[in-house]
């Protein structure tokens, strides 16, 4: 298989990532100032390589939808970041930061990869705070910690509710630093279209200017594509509005492998849907389960009496009430990581114990908690013998300082009070694992083409650990890829500047156009959402928490009968030469369509259970997860032939020599 | 709930543009205010007319991209919440609803709702930053303590999602409150003190540059701000600025 060679170095674990750095090429500071690079995306993946990129000398042009780069998605992650810093000195450790990234993947990762991910998490908290990210601190001045979901160290760190915006905003200063100094130049409102590859190379993209609707031309020495994930292929998701696959799919189709795409995270605390209305789902952070119990009735007619509006939950007592994460998982209880509490939440909901209209809520209360924070509040106050209502206010008190915001925000979207009724959640489509298929330097299987950030495959396998996309997003940012592209720009100092005059960028450009022009002359009766929306329902309803050979099979021919309806019946006002937001909106579709196949594809092609992708076939008789390490221990990497249904499966063996395999287990 | 929406419509930056009424029926009160537009929109398309054009991106109230003028005021009735955060709830059957863009000279309409901030942008560049490599070679993270109270402020005035609420509300569209958020969070911590002069001078000179009005003290940017971002931040970097004009 020598076309997926993963390049990782040899030597120990814990030295590959130096020695690399030590063995590869370098390029001489006055030979970088005649190398472009473009960066496609500034979210905290785009933005940090962007940054230091431009430091090192390489021009840089940068590309976003959105109309400045601090509006990236990573904007809105909320919960914090990890790294091995062990200042609570509880025993962290670059080690164990890679083992519980490793094993909260269900074994899906590289391990060279995840390694050099924690041991390069250090350096981004020196980093972020030498740059004024104004991270949580303890009343002596020094950093603050947090604990997330399927550890047992305090390795987060943590901006309130807002940590991806202020690291983003750290990005987009240093970015903005170089901006001023002409070394980036930022094109804002620009949708990438196209990659172009001129004898092979990836050296320039088509991008349309998506105020005039101008289509363009831009080139360079290499292309970095930072895009962020493909959530939006399920329509709803915690994604933004305009998030997508586009420019992933669009390098996908020109050669790049596009690896594990089944591979979904489906966060359990999520705001359930309302409505036909609904536009996209709003995350309630895991930090939540510190604190609040899940639970539905244990009686069916309970539930239904609730649906029906006529019996509220506070008034079933204890033993009427089901905590099925704490019943099934008694050692993690509600901590138990995401893809496990999702999964239970949804069975119960199958089962017909749900609390909403819709029978699709589950319960996250914080009644116990407020009592027993009240307790210990009075008891440090010197009130004693509080009544009940004392200790409810004490305890409401606690339970706003720590989720104050969180609550609001509830509030506002559901109209109820969460500090007196409890809150419903579902859980709901985040984060994808898959994405473009890299090597150890980041690079696709183009030549010269790489990919950072959601959306590669790289490193978190089945299942994300929460806090680790930002650390990877800044990781291979800062301190990666700078390395591992001036390997390959190496042979690129002689080349001189590339030009946008060729037949490889008049066809890449042509193409764009027809494509859109495709899309525009439809005509048709239904406007773009209404096909989106279509394909969020299969793939929720076949692609979802659980998946089945039968209903995969199905999805595969609903999508592709979808797709073929869409570029009949779509209808999209306005024309080509002027702002088109429909239009904009028809080109992501497409490719989701597109996607949304490969997808089911890679899913049917995968017959166990791991992570986030759950095969009913492959369960233990107690409903966990069954994975097959002997037959799946690999990476689905599928190369673009046409139709989804042609693309063709590369498979990278994953090895593993420094820890053992071993069924996850959160009993 | 039936509703009238008199929404502006402008087809380019260029042309001439006016307020067109819009009938609309089914609305739910669970519907957030841009849900509302999006089936408006549905409807046009539908019809064979053009959607309106606005901006959003997260609508969860942290990208700062959604804005529009809701009966007057930017990000609608409601206090310390964007428009995305915005429900029809709020709103009662047969009102009408005046639907406009934030307005100012420094704020160019690009299409109908959608306007254009890159001002914003430019004043960041202009100083917004500690000029520190991304080489990893700081210091430890912890090697400087800085005291809570310092750390919260600046972290308060880094909560500013740049959206220009506040230049909208301000009847000399003025970008004090945002350009002086955007220094505070520096000002405010060890690491920024060092470039703390030519930060502030330089950020105020693109200020002006880009034709942003005077601060005449009304304080309307305070009470429209999404995210509660204080008037004492305007006086601290009045104070930073004529520190340096002193100094510089
Ligand atoms: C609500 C929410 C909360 C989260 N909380 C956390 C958390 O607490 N901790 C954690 O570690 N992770 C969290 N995550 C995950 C994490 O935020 C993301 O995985 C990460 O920020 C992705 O960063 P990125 O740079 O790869 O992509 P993004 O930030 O998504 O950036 C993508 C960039 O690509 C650009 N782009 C996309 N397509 C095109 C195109 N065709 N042409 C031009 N430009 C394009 C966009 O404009 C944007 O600039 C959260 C995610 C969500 C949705
Ligand atoms: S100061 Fe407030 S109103 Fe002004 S841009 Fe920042 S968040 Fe928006
Ligand atoms: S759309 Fe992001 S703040 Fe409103």
């Amino acid at each position: 298989m020598g076309i997926l060679d993963s390049k990782v170095p040899s030597g120990p674990l814990a030295d590959k990532w130096t020695k690399h750095k030590n063995d590869i090429d370098l390029v001489n500071p006055a030979n970088k100032r005649n190398i472009d690079i473009i960066m496609v995306g500034t979210g905290l993946a785009g933005a940090s390589a962007a940054a230091t990129l431009a430091e090192l000398g390489y021009n840089v042009k940068t590309f976003c939808y959105q109309d400045s780069p601090r509006r990236a998605h990573s904007i809105a992650a909320q919960g914090g970041i990890n790294a091995a810093k062990n200042y609570q000195g509880d025993g962290d450790s670059p080690y164990r930061l890679f083992y519980d990234t490793i094993k909260g993947g269900d074994y899906r990762s590289r391990e060279a990869n995840v390694y050099r991910l924690a041991e390069e998490s250090v350096n981004i908290i020196d980093q972020c705070v030498a740059q004024g990210v104004p991270f949580a601190r303890e009343y002596g001045g020094l950093l603050d910690n947090r604990s997330f979901g399927g550890v047992l160290v305090s390795r987060t760190f943590y901006a309130k509710g807002q940590t991806g915006q202020q690291l983003l905003l750290g990005a987009y200063a240093a970015m903005n630093r170089q901006i001023n100094r002409g070394k980036i130049t930022s094109y804002t409102r620009h949708e990438m279209l196209d990659v172009v590859l001129v004898d092979g190379k990836a050296r320039g993209i088509i991008a349309r200017d998506l105020i005039t609707g101008e289509i363009e031309r831009h080139a360079a020495h290499a292309v970095v594509i930072a895009s962020g994930g493909y959530g939006n292929v399920f329509y709803l998701s915690t994604n933004a509005m305009g998030s997508n696959v586009t420019a992933a799919w669009r390098v996908h189709k020109r050669g790049a492998f596009f690896a594990n795409p089944c591979f979904t995270q489906i966060h359990p605390t999520c705001i359930p849907v309302s409505g036909d209305h609904q536009s996209k789902l709003t995350l309630m952070s895991e930090s939540l389960r510190n604190d609040g119990r899940i639970w539905v009735p244990a009686k069916a007619e309970d539930a239904q009496a609730i649906r029906e509006g006529k019996l509220k939950p506070t008034k079933i007592p204890e033993a009427d009430r089901d905590y099925f994460l704490e019943r099934r998982y008694p050692a993690f209880g509600n901590l138990v990581p995401r893809d496990v509490a999702s999964r239970a939440a949804k069975e119960r909901c199958d089962a017909g114990f749900g609390v909403n209209k819709t029978g699709e809520a589950v319960y996250l209360d914080f009644a116990a908690a407020i009592q027993r924070y009240g307790s210990e509040k009075a008891l440090t106050s010197g009130i004693k013998d509080p009544d009940q209502e004392t200790i409810t206010k004490l305890g409401e008190e606690v339970v706003e300082a720590k989720y104050g915001n969180l609550f609001q925000m509830y509030e506002k979207i559901v109209d109820e009070n969460p500090y007196k009724t409890p809150m419903m959640i579902y859980p709901a489509v985040h984060y994808t694992m898959g994405g473009l298929w890299v090597d150890y330097n980041l690079q696709t299987t183009i030549p010269g083409c790489f990919c950072t950030g959601e959306a590669n495959f790289s490193d978190h396998g089945a299942n994300r650990l929460g806090a680790s996309a930002l650390m990877q997003g800044l990781a291979d940012g800062y301190f990666v890829l700078p390395y591992t592209i001036g390997d390959y720009l190496s042979d690129d100092i002689r080349t001189g500047p590339i030009s946008t005059e060729s037949e490889a960028f008049d066809k890449a450009e042509a193409e764009v156009r027809a494509n859109l022009e495709k899309l525009l002359n439809a005509k048709g009766a239904h406007p773009v959402d209404y096909y989106h929306k279509k394909l969020g329902k299969i793939m929720w309803n076949k692609c979802g928490m659980s998946r089945n050979a039968t209903e995969l099979k199905e999805a595969i021919e609903e999508i592709s009968a979808l797709r073929a309806d869409f570029y009949e019946n779509v209808r999209i006002p306005g024309g080509l030469n002027e702002m088109n937001t429909e239009l904009e909106k028809a080109g992501r579709v497409a490719d989701f369509l597109e996607l949304g196949e490969l997808f089911a594809k890679d899913a049917l092609e995968r017959n166990e259970s791991c992570g986030g992708h759950f095969r009913e076939e492959y369960q233990t008789p107690e409903g966990e997860a069954l994975r097959d390490d002997k037959n799946f221990r690999y990476v689905a990497a599928w190369e673009y032939k046409g139709a989804p249904k042609d693309a063709k499966l590369h498979k990278e063996d994953l090895v593993f020599e420094n820890v053992e395999l071993k069924t996850r287990s959160y009993k | 709930m039936k509703l009238l929406l008199k929404i502006w419509r402008q087809k380019d930056g260029s042309s001439k543009g006016k307020l067109v009424d819009y009938p609309i029926d089914h609305i739910e009160g669970d519907m957030s205010f841009l849900e509302m537009l999006d089936v408006l929109n549905q409807e046009l398309i539908e019809k064979g007319d053009e959607p309106v054009v606005f901006d959003h991106d997260c609508r969860e109230g942290i990208c700062g991209t959604c804005s529009l003028m809701i009966n007057g005021e930017p990000h609608g009735p409601d206090r310390l919440i964007t428009t995305c955060q915005l429900h029809m709830r709020r709103f009662n059957d047969g009102d009408t609803i005046v639907i406009e863009p934030f307005r100012a000279t420094a704020f160019p309409v690009l299409k109908d709702l959608m306007v254009d901030r890159s001002a914003f942008d430019r004043i960041q560049q202009a100083g917004g930053y500690i000029s520190v490599n991304t080489s990893g070679n700081t210091v430890d993270a912890n090697a400087i303590p800085i005291d809570k109270h310092h750390a919260d402020e600046s972290f308060e005035a880094a909560s500013c999602i740049g959206c220009g609420a506040c230049v909208a509300a301000c009847k000399n569209a003025s970008a004090m409150l945002f350009t002086a958020a955007k220094v505070s969070q520096f000002a405010l911590l060890p690491q920024g003190k060092v470039e703390a002069i030519d930060r502030v001078q330089n950020m105020v000179r693109q200020m002006d540059l880009e034709g942003f009005g005077n601060c005449t003290n009304t304080g309307a940017c305070e009470v429209e701000c999404p995210k509660g971002i204080s008037l004492e931040n305007i006086a601290r970097m009045n104070r930073e600025y004529l520190m340096a004009t002193v100094k510089g």
